[in-house]
């Protein structure tokens, strides 16, 4: 419980995982479902080759950060790059065109039916 | 680390990494707020098909995210720290509930985590009201709609009525107010039905008027 999740101890460490860059996807959400789109390939950077493997079913990007033990920042980043390769997609979270065809209501329809079937 | 261990469970906990449904097309978020030990890992827990996961955000002073001249170790680096339990709702749809601290440095990060979630739940100690005031006054800034939960812990002497509470935070009368026990699964589940039972007559209310 006291023990702290995630090691961001070695500032160098991150900059090294994200090769420096700061830059992550602006519409990558904490809970965008992240699918491989491909097997990992020899040579690929052992962060990417973790994503690939855990997304092989939809992973949440919150979910790949506490699988990783990475700051959400840090996977943003890096799930960015197997975006910018096509080696994964997303499914985002409630996108603007979609929340106009599904009123709100109706979702939160959706969501209290499931919580009753808990 | 990773592959799959076939050792029979010991506990009733879920195990930690259960793959989602592969039609898993919609993350939704609902967030917990409190005080330290009000009971938000207890009540995640109660309620999800996962065992809680631990992660962590980052942010510098120069702007979100890394920044190299800051240094991530650096005074003017924010951590927070948070936990998440999930609920498959659906073969589609998937309910992510995250238990966040309430202090100041964690409202840094809301905008950035928790843009877009469906509403909060905040949960109350009563022997430690003030906790919530704080998160109370940063979600009314942020206009997140929310409902108000007392953890009732047994050793809970003052017993105060929910009036009693309502009134010592404030808290308008179109705010649900409700009892729970967050170790107790119905308790909890009954607690997010009360927090979405909300939001959709806000929703409602709203699709209404032109
Ligand atoms: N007696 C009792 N203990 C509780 C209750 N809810 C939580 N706890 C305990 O209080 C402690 C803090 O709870 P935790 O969920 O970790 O708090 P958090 O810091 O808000 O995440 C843990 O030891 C829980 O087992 C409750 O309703 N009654
Ligand atoms: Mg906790």
């Amino acid at each position: 419980m006291s023990r702290r999740p995630v090691d961001t101890g070695d500032p160098d460490r991150l900059y090294t995982i994200t090769g420096g860059r700061s830059e992550a996807p602006d519409d990558l959400d904490l809970v965008s479902l992240i699918v491989s789109e491909c097997e990992p390939a020899r040579g690929m950077q052992s962060e990417h080759v973790r994503i690939l493997e855990l997304c092989r079913r939809p992973a949440a990007v919150v979910e790949i950060a506490a699988e990783l033990k990475l700051p959400v920042t840090v996977v943003r980043i890096l799930v960015g790059d197997l975006l910018a390769m096509a080696k994964v997609t997303a499914r985002h979270p409630r996108p603007a065109s979609a929340a106009a065809a599904l009123p709100e209501s109706a979702l939160l329809l959706e969501v209290l039916d499931g919580l009753r079937k808990l | 680390m990773d592959s799959v261990s076939f050792e029979p469970s010991t506990s009733s906990e879920p195990p930690a990494r259960t793959p989602l449904s592969a039609t898993a097309e919609t993350g939704l978020k609902i967030v917990v707020v409190g005080g330290f030990g009000v009971g938000k890992t207890t009540l995640v827990r109660s309620v999800s098909e996962i065992r809680p996961l631990n992660t962590e955000e980052v942010m510098t002073e120069a702007g979100v995210g890394i920044d190299r001249t800051a240094g991530l170790a650096d005074k003017s680096t924010t951590t927070v720290a948070f936990d998440f339990g999930r609920i498959s709702l659906s073969e589609r749809t998937v309910l992510y509930l995250f238990g966040a601290p309430g202090q100041e440095r964690f409202w840094f990060l809301w905008d950035r985590l928790f843009v877009g979630t469906l509403g909060a739940v905040v949960l109350v100690d009563t022997r430690r009201m003030s906790d919530c005031w704080y998160a109370i006054d940063r979600l009314e800034h942020h206009r997140t709609p929310f409902v108000v939960a007392v953890n009732r812990f047994e050793h809970d002497s003052n017993a105060f009525s929910l009036s009693e509470i309502r009134q010592a935070l404030a808290l308008p009368e179109h705010v649900p107010l409700i009892d729970c026990d967050a170790r107790v699964r119905s308790s909890g589940k009954n607690v997010l039905i009360t927090l979405v039972d909300h939001l959709y007559e806000l929703a409602m209310a709203r699709e209404m008027t032109p």
